[in-house]
């Protein structure tokens, strides 16, 4: 044997000894999964930069591009319901309409970026071998990196508005990262599902204006009539983003309860995505 | 071909079948699922790419592997590469890999040279400091310093094979493969290539080689392997193997079939 760096892992991927065997639809071993997937961790990095360098968002008018489409959204769509509700929204909802929806654009945009990260991987994914689950992490790092600046915007709008801060918006953080979790989860099942139904993404757009409705954002949660309550119930964004505005319109902890589902939402969607995907992954080369 | 010979070759393949399942569109999409759902219908074809194929590659040779369009040749190297797994049989590979597959390097054409440079590099689980390091070297071969900053798309095929390879080559690989790379390319940079494949086997590195160039297989095999239709037709010394492949063409060896086709 050669000269070896010692850096190189015994694994799937990298070792010196490879031995391939047929295997049915199932996963290879989780420890070396993870591990190459955590040595690679800067691929998805890399890839998510480059993607939003090549969307034009290194120049001024990108950023600000990035920023003026969600606010002009916000705006408009405060415009409709504050009509629809004959004009009794004060500015306090528009700053829970705001945040609710950049929350909500990040999930979009992670399915938006992830429904064709595998398929447009196509050269590498066949002449590479390395975890595919990079693909669709890096869509969701994609739309992560642009959900902070419009995040940043909000900041203002929210003190404009007259809300306050104080030590219980820290909550935001976990809140987040159950946000992230989720995302990654329906992210890898676009991300697997476009593979074998390429019209998945034509789907899409029309998947998400539904969720969007029907999460409470353009609404409060405790607006939502008795008999529209199954809603928020089947909906696992309407927990997350309950929790969410909770935070975000009293400055409270969220409910309890919100946290709870969200998570076991969140957890178990992206277990499910996971299995599916690292599942069926070695087949995207021959499907694609 | 004898066999069995080294006790631990770089690539030992035993017996090995691999079958695709695919659906006949281009695109499977729900509407034409719902269709064929509607006519009870399933399209879908099996291809049996490779079908029973066993050989090894002994260290620090240099395989040749020649065949028609649809031979098998390009699902074999994928499965030597852990691309593609394996319906039966087994693929033992002793060696750090490194593709060169139909020109691969370039997944995003619309990505400059060096972004799909760092991106290729960084998937196949190259470090940063690596890279850095590497990625001169990579240019320099290739010469190519003033188009990296390009997107791909506006380069030429040659450009494109000859990126491709410079990145293969500069990884260090213990085991080369290489499809259809050499067709690529002026004559000079075809040179420069081949005296860093021998440099290559001289360190006692494997290299497999899928070339329609059987010139090219002459003068740099050890051994060459002759797929036909999925299966392993002949496996022995260069010569023989592209003196049969050749009459099994009837073209003989004239310029045409010698010169990169």
């Amino acid at each position: 044997m050669t000269t070896q760096a010692p850096h190189r892992l015994e694994d799937e991927f990298t070792s010196e000894h490879h031995v391939y065997e047929p295997h049915k639809v199932g996963l290879p071993p989780i420890g070396s999964y993870v591990r190459e997937l955590w040595r690679r961790r800067e691929f998805a990095v890399e890839l998510a930069r480059t993607n939003l360098r090549s969307q034009h968002f290194n120049t001024v008018f990108g950023q600000l591009w990035l920023v003026i489409n969600p606010l002009l959204l916000a705006a408009v769509y405060f415009v409709l319901v504050d009509i629809l509700r004959s004009g009794s929204r004060g500015p306090e909802f528009f700053a829970h309409l705001m945040a609710g929806l950049f929350a909500y654009y990040f999930v979009q945009q992670s399915l938006n970026q992830g429904v064709r990260s595998v398929v447009s991987g196509g050269r590498l994914i066949l002449n590479t071998a390395f975890p595919r689950a990079l693909l669709p992490i890096s869509s969701v790092i994609t739309a992560f990196l642009r959900f902070v600046p419009t995040f940043l915007i909000y900041i203002p709008v929210h003190f404009l508005s007259g809300l306050s801060v104080g030590p219980q918006t820290l909550w935001l953080i976990p809140i987040l990262a159950i946000l992230a979790v989720f995302a990654m989860g329906v992210t890898m099942l676009v991300a697997a599902g476009q593979v074998y139904v390429r019209d998945l993404k034509n789907f899409l757009p029309y998947a998400t204006r539904i969720w969007l409705y029907s999460t409470p954002i353009l609404y409060y949660s405790h607006e939502v009539p008795d008999r529209y309550d199954w809603i928020l119930t089947v909906n696992p964004l309407a927990s997350i983003i309950s929790a969410w505005s909770t935070v975000i319109d009293t400055n409270h902890a969220p409910a309890l309860n919100d946290v709870l589902i969200g998570t076991a939402w969140a957890v178990g969607v992206f277990l499910v995505a996971a299995v599916f995907f690292v599942s069926r992954e070695r087949e995207f080369a021959v499907r694609l | 071909m004898p066999s069995g010979s080294d006790p631990k070759p770089a690539i030992r393949v035993e017996d090995l079948s691999i079958t695709y399942r695919t659906p006949i569109e281009r695109k499977p999409t729900l509407r034409t699922m719902l269709v064929r759902a509607g006519r009870r219908e399933r399209l879908v074809a099996e291809i049996d790419a490779v079908k029973n194929v066993s050989f090894e590659v002994p260290r620090g040779s240099v395989l040749g592997v020649v065949g028609a369009n649809g031979a098998g040749k390009s699902t074999l190297v994928r499965s030597i590469a852990g691309i593609l797994p394996p319906t039966s049989g087994r693929v033992e590979v002793n060696g750090r890999v490194s593709t060169l597959l139909a020109l691969g390097v370039g997944f995003n054409r619309k990505l400059t040279g060096r972004e799909n440079v760092v991106l290729g590099g960084l998937a196949a689980g190259w470090s940063r400091d690596e890279l850095a390091e590497k990625y001169d070297e990579i240019v320099k071969f290739a010469e190519l310093k003033k188009f990296m900053d390009y997107p791909m798309r506006t380069y030429s095929s040659g450009m494109y094979g000859r990126l491709a390879f410079s990145v293969a080559v500069t990884m260090d690989p213990d085991i080369l493969l290489i499809d259809e790379a050499l067709s690529v390319g002026d004559a000079r940079f075809k040179r420069k290539s081949f005296r860093r494949m021998r440099k290559l086997c001289e360190q006692n590195r494997t290299v497999v080689l899928v070339s329609h160039a059987l010139q090219s297989i002459k003068d740099l095999c050890d051994h060459a392997i002759w797929m036909h239709e999925g299966e392993l037709r002949m496996w022995d010394d260069p010569e023989s193997v592209i003196d049969a492949y050749t009459e099994f063409l009837e073209v003989g060896e004239d310029a045409v079939t010698m010169e990169d086709v």
